[in-house]
């Protein structure tokens, strides 16, 4: 029992997101998170203007009920289950990260340079995280789906386009970190 | 009932997306510092089982909970949409350090700076759908 309020090791992990997809398989439904970005643009009335977003919603409010389960799932997660959430990362990155200003790796589940309430007031932080919401918006639409709906549905079923979706995340990700962040944080 | 299950799965999700600390930006900046193989294994682990299961599912023509055949429909056929597209997608989802599930996960887990990123993605969707037919596809 204690065990569930440590970290879950990646071989509990995996396999759970495996399970989460097939009962939505037997369900009828596939599993994708992203399309309910779109749905929901729906519902706030982006398709008097706009063709992509004429749908009826209402076929997608499972999704959106799945989605809103998440959102509890992500308060036990973090408030009933965890006794100490800091990530134990390879200490090689921990070194990396404080060097690049992330005071926070190594004791927190994520920087709070960029999650803390006042990091709001950073204009630096708060750039970030529009631009990154922004880009993984537009990329999972624009790409057809997200981690879920192609790195574990679509690859699972064996789909080209998928295998070609994720080797775009991987090559669009090692630019950010490997180009993009050394420039940002300036080393 | 069936919105009952969904909720529920969706709950269940969650909790994984939290304790498996996928949903830490730490933990995909370490994945493409490769110096980790903890979100590697839950990936690799996922689709082992992912793939497994998908084959038997097609091959044995296992039916669904509601007696139905399931058809896993095949993705369209392209090149372009899906590379650039996966490609700006991972340039956010390294430097925001969240896909879509961990954005609600990390909501519920109360930062609420999340509603920022959460907010920038429902923008993004919408400029794509704007865009999508001056884009290449």
């Amino acid at each position: 029992m204690q065990a569930i309020l440590h970290p879950w090791p990646w071989y509990a992990s995996g396999p759970l997101i495996a399970l989460i997809m097939f009962l939505l398989v037997f369900m009828g439904r596939s599993f994708g998170m992203s399309s309910n970005l779109r749905t929901i643009c729906t519902i706030c009335g982006a398709g008097k203007n706009i063709d992509f977003f004429k749908f009826d919603w209402r076929a997608n409010s499972w999704n959106i009920i799945f989605a809103c389960g998440t959102i509890i799932g992500g308060f036990i997660g973090a408030h009933l289950l965890s006794t100490d959430t800091a990530v134990d990362l390879a200490p090689s990155v921990i070194a990396d990260l404080h060097q690049k200003g992330f005071a926070s790796a190594g004791s927190a589940y994520i920087p709070d340079e960029l999650f803390a309430t006042s990091a709001m007031t950073d204009i630096g932080s708060l750039a970030m995280l529009i631009i990154g919401g922004f880009l993984v918006g537009f990329g999972a639409r624009y790409a057809g789906g997200c981690t879920s709906g192609h790195a574990i549905s679509g690859l699972s079923a064996l789909q080209l386009p998928s295998l070609i979706a994720v080797i775009g995340f991987f090559i669009g990700g090692l630019i950010m970190i490997h180009i993009c962040f050394p420039i940002i944080f300036g080393q | 009932m069936k919105n009952i299950i969904y909720f529920i799965l969706g709950i269940f999700f969650g909790i994984i997306m939290f304790k498996s600390e996928a949903s830490s930006w730490f933990r995909i900046y370490e994945m493409f510092q490769f110096q980790s193989f903890h979100m590697y294994g839950i990936m690799g682990s996922a689709l082992f089982i992912g793939v497994i299961g998908t084959y038997f599912i097609r091959q044995f023509d296992i039916k669904s909970f509601g007696g139905q055949s399931i058809s896993i429909a095949d993705k369209d056929k392209g090149f372009t949409r899906y590379i650039f597209g996966g490609i700006i997608f991972g340039l956010g989802w390294a430097l925001a350090g969240v896909c879509p599930g961990p954005i609600f996960t990390l909501i519920g887990a109360g930062y609420l700076p999340m509603l920022v990123v959460f907010i920038s993605a429902l923008f993004g969707t919408y400029v794509y759908g704007l865009l999508r037919d001056k884009l290449p596809h």
